[in-house]
């Protein structure tokens, strides 16, 4: 009767009715009794002062990065688990080939420390030429005593 | 929308059957909002813990008071902290209901003759649904408040109170 993504529809539709009449019969049967002291913002208390959106730390930047890419490979695991047994050989090996080259990505990040929560301090490379010594960048005065 | 609130005029086997609903819902889950400001507040945790239970009674402290039916002032209500309980109290959400617990938030208690600094009973600012004496009440005193509160919002209805 129904196809097999009918079905989860109808699942879907159910999990919203069962959502939406909870909130919506609580919109109805709920007073508002509103003042403007009551709809101030809580602090504890006190007098609500400044913005309450908080700056939040860059790092959550760089890990959602690394994660849309890994999420977008997950993603084109999906269809090649479902047919590789009929393919063969052939795209297994070429899976493995996608999945070692993201992990050389994976393992590049790891080792720069982007995944770590505490940053330690970035190592500037210096480049030593044969005989040459690198310049010191504070000058370092001795005192004979 | 308040569709149930406070519109009905004289009452009947429905709205008593929806008045016994949600008071039963009510008075089973009062989330109290934890107000501990002196000793009277030791008494509370001891309510609150594992001896003298309060969550058998579908009491929780919650910190904030959105999310609290019940502000249970425990302790000496000084003038300082009395504009920070009524911005408080004005920050919970109906129905809400004040337990005030103890002599100090009951009458200024021992600081009634020469407290400069405290303000002599705690419903001076907010309204008051039970008082419970003692200095400091024991738990089951507490509870007993508890309880008393529990029979008041038995006895509310939405029929509009006539004058």
């Amino acid at each position: 009767m129904l196809t097999d993504f009918g079905r989860i529809f109808v699942f879907f539709l159910i999990g919203g009715v069962f959502v939406a009449g909870g909130l919506v019969t609580a919109w109805l049967v709920r007073p508002d009794r509103s003042y403007p002291n009551k709809l101030t913002s809580y602090e504890c208390g006190e007098e609500p002062v400044g913005g309450s959106w908080v700056k939040f730390n860059i790092r959550f930047y760089v890990v959602a990065l690394i994660f849309l890419l890994f999420d977008v490979e997950v993603i084109f695991l999906f269809p090649w688990a479902v047919v590789y047994q009929k393919l063969g050989m052939y795209a297994y090996v070429e899976m493995l080939v996608f999945v070692a080259i993201l992990f050389v990505g994976y393992a590049y990040v790891w080792v720069k420390g982007d995944l770590d929560w505490d940053r330690p301090e970035p190592t500037i490379p210096t480049i030593v030429r044969q005989g040459m010594v690198p310049k010191q960048t504070v000058k370092r005065e001795t005192v004979e005593v | 929308m308040g569709l149930l609130d406070q519109k009905f005029e004289s009452g009947n086997v429905v709205i008593t059957t929806v008045d016994n609903l949600l008071n039963w819902a009510r008075l089973s889950s009062l989330w109290q909002m934890q107000f501990g400001l002196a000793c009277c507040a030791i008494e509370m945790m001891a309510a609150a813990a594992s001896h003298y239970d309060f969550d058998r009674f579908g009491v929780i402290p919650r910190a904030t008071p959105r999310q609290s039916d019940v502000m249970i002032v425990a302790g000496t209500v000084t003038l300082k902290m009395a504009s920070r309980i009524k911005r408080l109290y004005d920050q919970m959400s109906e129905p809400r209901y004040v337990i005030s617990m103890g002599s100090c938030s009951n009458c200024g208690g021992p600081y009634w003759e020469h407290g400069y600094h405290v303000l002599k009973g705690v419903d001076r600012v907010i309204p008051v649904d039970v008082y419970v004496p003692g200095c400091p009440p024991r738990p089951e005193a507490l509870m007993e408040g508890l309880i008393k509160l529990q029979e008041k919002i038995r006895s509310e209805s939405l029929v509009k109170k006539s004058a």
